[in-house]
């Protein structure tokens, strides 16, 4: 089995692969070549269907299963309405509330998460002395394992009791405010900060790491001081990977349930500070439990809504990422 | 390789299955009449009432087919009151009811079988000196119009109202048995008993209120009207956060066919007992 010529990737697997049995051989002749081939080419066909047909499958399922309650509802009242109350006699499925809380407090976590984030990259890239990012990268890649319960448990004992003490000294003696007990948005945008971390940590150190030795050399070369290089020349050319992180931080931050339906209260409520509120993947698990009937179908329509928002982040930010590398170049 | 792809393929079918299997699910709540003939009852029951008995019943519908695999055993849950409607209808063989059997509907040869009781027990931090409320105190705190437990004779401390989510029988039974359905200014909604007791027992000044059976050392359970959260005093009727389960057949049990004689023995055995403890309710004796 001597190879003469340089042969594609994908033969050459599939040649390992039939090693095993030898009484198929690439070369052996023309037929078995192009069974190989074939066998090969449809087996990649195969798997990227499979992603394909996961997607496609969700996609179907929360149409079909989201869309009964919008038309029900209606879908003005549905997303517009303020009045979240499923069970009573006479019900109302306002998800407003819900929404707005989705938005602002992803947006929070983001605006937390992400200056911490880079700036942790670039401090495990650039500044820290070798021992110890020996010491600091395992223990952010540590904290992308912790599952998110954990970090619920932890909001709950910990960040709950404190938020409470800054609840009572700062509502003192005030008769609006329902006390939460530190069930609130600022503990659930705590929480999803610290969670999207080693996301946007990892990525973005990674494409900080990618940058040409060059540049670096060639702005230090030309009187820059490490800041400054770190500020105008280094992450600005690690930009597209830094967009990476964040697209993927929001996507974590918007679809985590577990953690904040432990610390966030789940009253819906608007979204200020100090308010118990719910967000959208909460409001799903913790009613979907014993909901029934049209009940029920608005939790889908709330599903389909996340889906909805995801998918539209995802786009809006990919594209804007695309727009960010034409100008590189 | 041929082997692989049909396997491949296999792979590929399953979200399909699942997708179809999760379609069917929703409609299926009753199972299908079993073929096996070899007990001596056969036959079908019907029953239909309150959604607070939704998991009861359910589990009664199954542990009595398993034992009777001849016997059909439907149940509805469209409300107390309609419940007992179809059974004076003739419609239904058993009407369940959340609550006693009004006057009107005795009068109409509706009688009352009580196989379960339900209690709510109102638990508040281990901390707080609060060991009593009374009735309108507690309607007041749920609905916001109570703020500090200094109104109430406690420390001076706000209030943390902690209630379940939409949906709950728990949240059902509280807010139903003070008539508070709806107007309740919850500030934490929690999904789970669980999380009730976690949080109360955490927070200095948080009211809650979970089944009786899930009260444990962490949280304080208080009386109400003076009256102990406790079995015994539910039973005898002084707690007022209780009511029955009610299994109401039109005339007496023994002038039921056997199949729904059969049915009441089963409830009324020590198989039944464990049943209604394992969702939570007080068995009756």
């Amino acid at each position: 089995m001597l190879l003469t010529k340089r042969i594609p990737m994908k033969v050459m697997q599939e040649k390992g692969r039939n090693m095993r049995n030898s009484t198929i051989s690439i070369v052996g002749s023309r037929k078995t070549k192009r069974i190989s081939e074939t066998i090969a080419h449809h087996i990649f066909t195969i798997c990227a269907f499979f992603a394909v047909l996961g997607v496609a499958s969700i996609t179907v399922y929360m149409i079909i299963n989201g869309t009964p309650a919008l038309a029900k509802v209606g879908i003005l009242e549905l997303l517009f309405g303020s009045d979240w109350s499923p069970t009573a006699a006479n019900p109302r499925y306002g998800i407003l509330y819900v929404i707005f809380t989705s938005i602002i407090g992803t947006t929070l976590a983001i605006l937390i998460g992400v200056p911490v984030g880079v700036l942790s990259a670039v401090f495990l890239a650039d500044v820290a002395p070798k021992k110890l990012v020996a010491v600091v990268k395992p223990a952010v890649e540590l904290l992308a394992g912790i599952p998110s319960v954990i970090y619920g448990l932890l909001g709950i004992m910990i960040l709950n009791p404190l938020m409470y003490r800054l609840e009572l000294a700062l509502f003192k003696g005030s008769a609006t405010h329902q006390f939460t007990g530190g069930s609130n948005l600022i503990s659930a945008v705590l929480v999803l900060a610290v969670m999207i971390l080693p996301t946007v940590i990892n990525i973005s150190e990674s494409s900080l790491r990618a940058v040409p030795d060059q540049l670096k050399a060639a702005s230090l070369a030309v009187g820059a001081s490490k800041i400054q290089t770190i500020f105008k020349v280094q992450i600005p050319a690690a930009k597209s990977g830094i967009i990476t992180a964040v697209v993927l931080g929001v996507g974590r931050a918007i679809g985590e349930a577990m953690a904040i339906s432990l610390v966030a209260g789940s009253s819906v409520n608007f979204p200020l500070p100090f308010n118990s509120v719910r967000f959208l993947t909460t409001a799903i698990v913790s009613e979907m439990g014993y909901a029934a009937d049209t009940h029920r179908e608005v939790l889908f329509t709330i599903g389909l809504v996340l889906f909805g928002f995801i998918m539209m982040i995802n786009t809006i930010l990919t594209k804007l990422l695309k727009k960010g590398n034409r100008n590189d170049d | 390789m041929k082997k692989n792809i049909t396997r491949m393929l296999m792979l590929c079918m399953i979200p399909v299955l699942a997708l179809g299997l999760a379609a069917c699910k929703n409609n299926s709540s009753v199972d299908s009449p079993s073929q096996s003939s070899s007990s001596a009852l056969s036959g079908k029951i019907t029953m239909a009432g309150s959604t607070s008995m939704e998991k009861l019943s359910n589990s009664l519908v199954e542990a009595f087919m398993e034992e009777n695999s001849s016997v059909t055993v439907t149940a509805e849950f469209t409300g107390s009151s309609a419940g007992v409607e179809s059974l004076l209808a003739d419609s239904v063989d058993v009407g369940n009811a959340s609550r006693n059997l009004k006057d009107s509907e005795t009068g109409a040869g509706a009688v009352e079988n009580i196989v379960a009781i339900d209690g709510v027990a109102v638990v508040v931090n281990p901390d707080n000196p609060i060991e009593d409320l009374t009735k309108d105190q507690l309607i007041s705190i749920y609905k916001g119009e109570i703020a500090d437990w200094s109104e109430v004779g406690g420390l001076n401390e706000p209030i943390v109202v902690v209630g379940r989510e939409a949906g709950s029988g728990t949240r059902g039974a509280f807010e139903e048995l003070l008539e508070i359905e709806d107007e309740c200014q919850y500030a934490l909604e929690l999904d789970s008993t669980g999380t009730v007791v976690a949080k109360v027992a955490s927070t200095a000044g948080a009211i809650g209120y979970i089944s009786l059976d899930m009260v444990d050392e962490t949280v304080k359970a208080v009386k109400l009207d003076g009256v102990e959260a406790s079995a015994e005093k539910i039973k005898a009727g002084d707690y007022f956060l209780s009511r029955p389960f009610v299994m109401a057949t039109k005339g007496e049990i023994s002038e039921q066919n056997e199949l729904v004689q059969a049915m009441f023995e089963y409830i009324y055995s020590d198989a039944g007992k464990e049943l209604v403890e394992s969702v939570g309710l007080i068995a009756v004796d």
